[in-house]
């Protein structure tokens, strides 16, 4: 079966190839589904849920939810955006996540996304104030893991990208979290230029030296929301 | 690679050997790291180095597995190992005595090691013993209806220098593994019905089987109705079909023998006293789906049956029912290993088993592809429970029509139900599906019953209204938990129990279950310190949806229904603990404890919101 199909996302007819995901049919059709974890290139990990969607009424997560001839789906709508913006929330609650100190801020895809889901008020969720160690043991690389948001970026791209497994999860439950394959992170054969070290949508892996060379007022998504390059491609 | 000198570490050898009898194969890391635990009491950094070489993963992958499971342990742990339940039952039923018992005689606190290395005391959720609490492991035993005396006996006992075996299972050298088992456990078998617990005969499921095609198993099977008794109720004959019309070289059977739901203990049962008819059920599923491997994943809370499950299956291969040319037929090789758990109730749901069969953390998998189609080690797999597969091979033996004929139009044959909690005869019923909730609390003595919790926590919590309830799949769904609550008990203390289990239990692989079930406890923290106002509800019941609608696997989609059983069936309980805010501020807030930090810093006391302001007081500390 490699005939391709259509199915509507929001209304809107969409072409997927067998096979695809609901988010890559999106993608390619020039429908933004909001998204933390995943990343083009990387595996789908299905984890942050901030793409959860209504398929033909069930809640899936596009990002690994195959796409079905004949699929209605809902993405874009306040019921969908107010649950993702919960799931935002959970995030910044869970981290220590101060954009004004930040070097990630306006590069920032957890901030990003704040801003499109218009998580404008005050949150109700209690803040969890972890308090983990930073390692700067690199001499080129520092991770700070109270800015993690266990999207499991790095670890897939040293993983499959880098074929080194620099990261991995340990612990469980709220005590997950990303931890490096080494007594630190010196300890490990973590590189500059490594894949895993490009796709950390927060603060939490930074590369040094290069604290604010680009100007805020002029970053990534200063010059428009996220998601607004996917959705550029829209015919 | 760390690399830390460990003076009390043995040579790598003994970690190099372990590995080699689990052929360095990484998919048996928890086996190996098990063995290891078991050796050297934890999994230290230079045995996750040598583990890692020897099996060929990066040192970081094994120390994802060495965290993940609560019987695995980064810091050595003492001698002898003391887990206390503390499942609300056990809190219910005199825990706090035995704890006080325990932590005097021993020396140490809960959580604590003792200087010596001895001793161990931790506490643990429902290890499958609510019918007999307060109760514990010890190693790998267990100990029942524990009291202040009992505890203090055995705390002095071990301290002397007895082996748990010793101490817990009188003569246990003359005993064989069934007996020890049923030494240290009761059963409480209350009523016997007709499909499990009464008079069942050898290998007749297993003889009609071979008589038949493997479609024609899959018919029958079909034509009983079964569904699966871990909870869920999913059609048995689906997966079967589905998993024998997948095209793959192998396919595998899985008994979900990981029976973690709190309350839940009826497999235990099903264990001891029916372990040949589980046996039966998998090797006939084996023959229907054509697997010629299988696999029984035994929580590691049932350690304690280990040792008579192997009896079981070593007496079934040299019976010629397990293992090749199954009862003469050169088409029917099959034959079943015990995988042990090691603490973590996210093992019980399908994809997390067999992420942790596969040697992996317990995380649930990307559903689809369903285990049905792409399972263990990606072949197509069938997981069911132990209750549906002892069930499976008694409708082999007496007919579809037989089994769908009892129960109700959507829930067929019997079902064990475990009953435990403030009742007179707490233990195992095997009952027709259909009777009213009623019918059973009358059966187990509970007259007292203000509130039951139907299904373990992730069922639901029901009052005096709904005991007319019918217990199936169409009214009251459970996989078989039922603990009854007298009027004495606090409502909110059972829903923070259960949500504390949550998130102790989540995997935390997604958002919602991992960051939502935190806050949901914090929340009904708050409303039993009485801080809560009338915002504090919706609150509730907007994060619980939201947990509810993305979370990734049954265990977030299920986690808040303490909270929104509670909030539906008892609403006056949190009525009577929400008062409106006099000031507009928010009882939560603490202005006090909010300034500390900076009055600290500053060294000077706030004239305004201090109300000690005229005290002395020392700052600088």
């Amino acid at each position: 079966m490699t005939e391709s199909f259509r199915f509507r996302i929001d209304g809107v007819e969409v072409s997927a190839a067998p096979g695809q995901t609901i988010m890559e049919a999106a993608d390619a059709a020039g429908i933004y589904i909001p998204r933390l974890c995943d990343h083009e290139g990387l595996r789908h990990q299905g984890g942050c849920r901030v793409c959860t969607v209504k398929a033909a009424g069930r809640s899936v997560a596009a990002c690994t939810q195959p796409a079905e001839p004949g699929l209605e789906v809902e993405n874009d709508t306040p019921a969908r955006n107010r649950v993702r913006r919960d799931l935002v929330e959970m995030l910044f609650h869970e981290g220590n996540h101060l954009c004004p100190i930040c070097e990630k801020s306006g590069n920032c895809e957890l901030q990003a996304m704040a801003y499109r889901l218009e998580m404008t008020a005050s949150t109700r969720f209690p803040w969890l104030e972890p308090c983990r160690e930073v390692d700067a043991s690199h001499p080129d690389i520092a991770l700070d893991t109270n800015r993690c948001i266990s999207c499991g970026r790095c670890i897939r791209a040293s993983q499959d990208v880098d074929g080194k497994g620099v990261f991995g999860y340990v612990g469980r439950g709220i005590h997950r979290r990303v931890a490096v394959n080494g007594a630190d992170l010196a300890h490990t054969d973590a590189a500059r230029t490594d894949h895993a070290m490009q796709v950390c949508p927060v603060g939490c892996i930074l590369l040094k030296g290069e604290g604010f060379s680009i100007p805020i007022g002029e970053r990534r998504f200063d010059h428009g929301l996220i998601g607004h390059e996917i959705e550029g491609r829209r015919k | 690679m760390t690399t830390q000198t460990e003076p009390s570490d043995p040579p790598d050898a003994e970690i190099l050997a372990v590995c080699a009898r689990f052929g360095n194969d990484p998919h048996r890391m928890l086996d190996i790291l098990l063995a290891i635990q078991k050796a050297r009491r934890w999994i230290s950094p230079a045995a996750m180095d040598a583990v890692a070489s020897a099996v060929g993963v990066t040192r970081i992958a094994v120390e994802g597995v060495a965290s993940f499971y609560a019987f695995l342990s980064q810091v050595p742990k003492g001698r002898v190992t003391i887990r206390l339940c503390d499942d609300i039952v056990d809190r219910f039923n005199g825990l706090d005595a035995v704890v006080a018992a325990f932590e005097a005689e021993l020396g140490i606190k809960v959580g604590e090691t003792s200087a010596d290395g001895a001793f161990s005391l931790e506490f643990t959720p429902c290890i499958g013993l609510c019918d007999q609490a307060p109760a514990a492991m010890i190693d790998d035993l267990v100990a029942t209806k524990l009291t202040r005396e009992s505890a203090t006996a055995i705390a002095r006992a071990l301290k002397a220098g007895r082996s748990p075996a010793e101490v817990l299972v009188p003569d246990h050298g003359r005993l064989t593994p069934l007996e020890r088992a049923r030494a240290q456990a009761d059963n409480n078998i209350r009523l016997a019905g007709e499909v499990l617990l009464g008079p069942v005969p050898e290998d007749a499921g297993l003889r009609a089987a071979l008589a038949l095609a493997p479609a024609a198993i899959i018919e029958v099977v079909e034509d009983s109705g079964l569904r699966g008794c871990g909870g869920a109720g999913f059609v048995s004959e689906r997966k079967w079909h589905s998993a024998a019309n997948t095209p793959a070289e192998r396919r595998y059977i899985l008994c979900n023998a990981d029976e973690g739901e709190p309350g839940t203990f009826k497999d235990r049962v099903i264990l001891t006293e029916r372990a040949d008819l589980v046996f039966e059920g998998m090797t006939i599923a084996a023959r229907a789906v054509g697997a010629r491997e299988g696999i029984l994943y035994l929580r590691g809370e049932y350690a304690y049956l280990l040792d008579h499950l192997h009896a079981v299956l070593a007496a079934r291969r040299a019976r010629g029912v397990l293992g090749r040319a199954i009862l003469g037929a050169v088409d029917w090789d099959f034959d079943i290993r015990i995988q042990l758990g090691a603490g973590a109730y996210i093992c019980g749901e399908e994809g997390a088993m067999i992420s942790s069969c596969e040697g992996l953390p317990g995380e649930p998998k990307t559903r689809p592809p369903f285990p049905v189609t792409r399972g263990y080690l990606g072949f197509p797999t069938v997981v069911n429970n132990v209750e549906t597969f002892a069930h499976a091979a008694r409708i082999l033996d007496r007919g579809g029509a037989w089994f769908h004929a009892m129960g109700t139009e959507k829930s067929h044959g019997t079902k064990l139900f475990s009953v435990s909690g403030d009742c007179a005869r707490p233990g195992v019923y095997e009952l027709p599906y259909g009777l009213p909730l009623r019918a059973l609390l009358a059966l187990a003595g509970a007259e007292d019953a203000a509130a039951v919790q139907v299904g373990g926590p992730s069922g639901t919590l029901v009052g005096r209204d709904s005991f007319d309830r019918c217990l199936s799949f169409e009214d009251l769904a459970t996989g078989g938990a039922v603990i009854v609550f007298s009027s004495r008990r606090n409502i909110l203390e059972i829903v923070d129990y259960y949500l504390s289990f949550f998130v102790h239990e989540s995997c935390g692989y997604c958002t919602p279950c991992r960051v939502g079930n935190v806050f949901l406890k914090k929340a009904i923290e708050k409303f039993r310190k009485g801080l809560a106002n009338d915002d504090d509800v919706a609150y509730l019941k907007d994060l619980s949806a939201t947990i509810i609608e993305t979370s990734r696997c049954g265990l977030g989609m299920t986690s808040p229904n303490p909270v929104l059983s509670s909030l539906k069936n008892f609403p006056l309980v949190y009525a009577a603990l929400t008062k409106p805010s006099k000031d507009g501020i928010k009882a939560t807030f603490d202005i006090q404890s909010a300034i500390d930090g900076a009055r600290g810093i500053a060294r000077r006391r706030s004239y305004i919101f201090d109300p000690d302001f005229s005290k002395e007081e020392d700052l600088s500390t």
